[in-house]
């Protein structure tokens, strides 16, 4: 047995961590996170597969057929072409709504408590979380992404373009992953959570305009459309990989703001949920 | 090194803990009461007591997961009210759960925590190695942690706590679960890293027995309060020449360790959270094997 290290001179300043240094500290909380989820995806890839199930059966089955009967007027844009980063949407959107229940197991493991005893503000630790989840889904986009060009949707290959993707994927799951933190929040059970979860996600699925263009969409559907931030990330998304005419300023401002809020409004029920 | 306690990363003297009245309520439901408490800098410090006492929910407040009220419990001189930022900082937890990162190797469960207690990355690399050694890990530190046998996955989690070097180590019933190889093999090590940086440990346990061998004073807790408190053998001496410590609880509470002797059972969801507990209970023997 070794002897340990002598302590390191910690960070020492004893005061609360003013904005800079708060910013600081969650942007390396946000690197490790990122990392620790690159980590986990690398060994264990089986879910990068499972999870590619459920868009492929949109694509090949769902996307084709409506592509055949033309009953989506899409213009002059292929209806697979128009679903495609619906469908990548639709996939982040899963995987960062799973990680509110995520965070409840955690608690339950004690991993929470842990986390929450690391010199790391609510904020910070929500926003990594957050982000990581991010991580996950654009891992996830590169499979939807590959089986979109091998039924042969026309993507962009443009680099700036990609990057943005990776920014409106980034964005958007960090937004439903801290509802769903949020959620877990204000209800505390996992069993209760996974009936939410499943209660909301289809609904904001489908009261977006990832399937059909929001044109078609009743009056009252177009309402709830407008301040639906999966709507703005299926439009960033669009506009990016297949060339379709959006405001992207508009997308890109409403996905971080909608992202700011939520990491906050999750940030302030995270001590709620550790105690719960 | 800092092998002298009184020294141990702070210019203030006096306890690595002092909790002053400390009071805490779930509803209607008092979990700790009235409670006066200071751990010495550098000794292993026993909290002991039945499911539901509040030693967890103590715990809890000192390290910050829990709120409590200025002034009301200080971390080697710091306010756990008013300087939260700078207490975890000092701090190294272990929570009862066996909460290492299955998917995760060792040697990254590790840096994460190196990583989120801001080691400088310099010293990140040798720090972590340092750690897996002292908690015989280096070997198996490649590996998933969920291939690790419940000791070894609390040795990891001890690993995960020292990395920072802390002032002050935290282990909430550290061995709740183990086989007596394992349970030994965890005091072992506790033993051997006080001897070798000073630090402070603050324990919980409902372990009698494990409290007398390993901890130097201990405070039994029972409803919500400190009932007696002292070395193990001040204590047993108090009740006369053959007592354990089980006497000295019974005597001091009327009441057998299982506090559900007078009929009124403990209350166990303040504590351990009755189902969350035997959830826990079942992902350890999963991860066990």
């Amino acid at each position: 047995m070794s002897v340990l290290p002598a302590a390191p001179p910690a960070a020492s300043a004893d005061a609360e961590p003013g904005p800079l240094r708060l910013t600081r500290t969650a942007l390396s909380r946000i690197a490790t996170m990122c990392l620790v989820e690159l980590q986990k995806l690398r060994h264990d890839r089986t879910e990068l597969v499972t999870r590619a199930v459920q868009p492929a059966l949109w694509l090949i089955v769902f996307g084709q057929v409506f592509t055949r009967i033309h009953a989506i007027p899409t213009g002059s844009i292929p209806y697979l072409d128009f679903l495609a980063p619906g469908i990548l949407a639709q996939s982040a959107l899963f995987i960062a709504i799973f990680y509110g229940i995520q965070i409840i197991w955690e608690r339950d493991a004690g991993v929470l408590s842990k986390l929450m005893v690391t010199p790391t503000p609510r904020v910070a630790l929500v926003a990594a979380k957050a982000f990581a989840a991010g991580v996950r889904a654009v891992a996830q986009a590169v499979v939807v992404l590959l089986l979109a060009l091998v039924l042969g949707v026309s993507l962009t290959a443009n680099p700036l373009k990609l990057l943005g993707v990776v920014v409106a994927l980034l964005l958007g799951s960090a937004f439903f992953c801290c509802l769903s933190i949020t959620i877990a929040g204000l209800v505390l059970s996992r069993d209760r959570l996974m009936g939410i979860g499943q209660a909301i996600t289809m609904p904001l699925f489908f009261a977006s305009n990832a399937l059909y263009p929001v044109e078609l969409m009743p009056g009252w559907l177009q309402a709830i459309n407008h301040v639906n931030p999966l709507s703005y990330e299926v439009n960033a998304l669009r506009g990016l990989l297949i060339g379709v005419d959006t405001n992207l300023a508009l997308d890109f401002g409403v996905l971080v703001v909608a992202a700011a809020f939520m990491i906050t409004v999750a940030s302030a029920l995270l001590p709620r949920l550790a105690r719960g | 090194m800092s092998t002298d306690p009184a020294s141990a990363g702070s210019p203030h003297p006096g306890p690595a803990v002092r909790c002053a009245g400390l009071r805490h309520a779930f509803g209607t439901t008092v979990a700790v009461d009235r409670l006066d408490l200071e751990v010495r800098r550098g000794e292993v410090f026993g909290l002991l007591g039945p499911n539901g006492a509040g030693k967890t929910t103590t715990i809890r407040m000192i390290t910050t997961l829990l709120p409590a009220p200025p002034d009301a419990i200080t971390v080697l001189g710091r306010d756990v009210a008013r300087q939260r930022t700078a207490v975890r900082r000092l701090i190294g937890y272990v929570p009862q759960q066996l909460s290492a990162d299955g998917t995760l190797s060792g040697r990254e469960n590790v840096m994460l925590f190196a990583r989120l207690f801001d080691v400088p990355r310099r010293e990140r690399r040798a720090q972590v190695e340092s750690v897996l050694d002292a908690m015989d890990l280096t070997e198996a530190a490649d590996r998933p942690a969920k291939t690790y046998s419940g000791g070894m996955v609390r040795r990891l989690e001890l690993a995960q706590a020292l990395v920072s070097a802390p002032k002050l180590l935290v282990l909430d019933e550290p061995t709740v679960g183990l086989d007596p190889v394992a349970r030994d093999g965890v005091w072992d090590r506790i033993a051997a890293i006080r001897e070798a940086t000073g630090m402070t440990v603050l324990v919980t346990t409902h372990a009698m027995q494990e409290a007398d061998e390993h901890c130097e004073r201990i405070a039994l807790m029972h409803r919500s309060r400190i009932r007696a408190l002292g070395t193990p053998a001040e204590l047993k001496a108090e009740i006369g020449p053959d007592a354990t410590l089980d006497d000295v609880f019974r005597h001091n509470t009327g009441d057998a360790l299982s506090g559900e002797a007078d009929g009124k059972p403990a209350d166990r969801t303040i504590e351990t959270g009755g189902m969350r507990d035997v959830r826990a209970a079942r992902r350890t023997a999963g991860r066990v094997g």
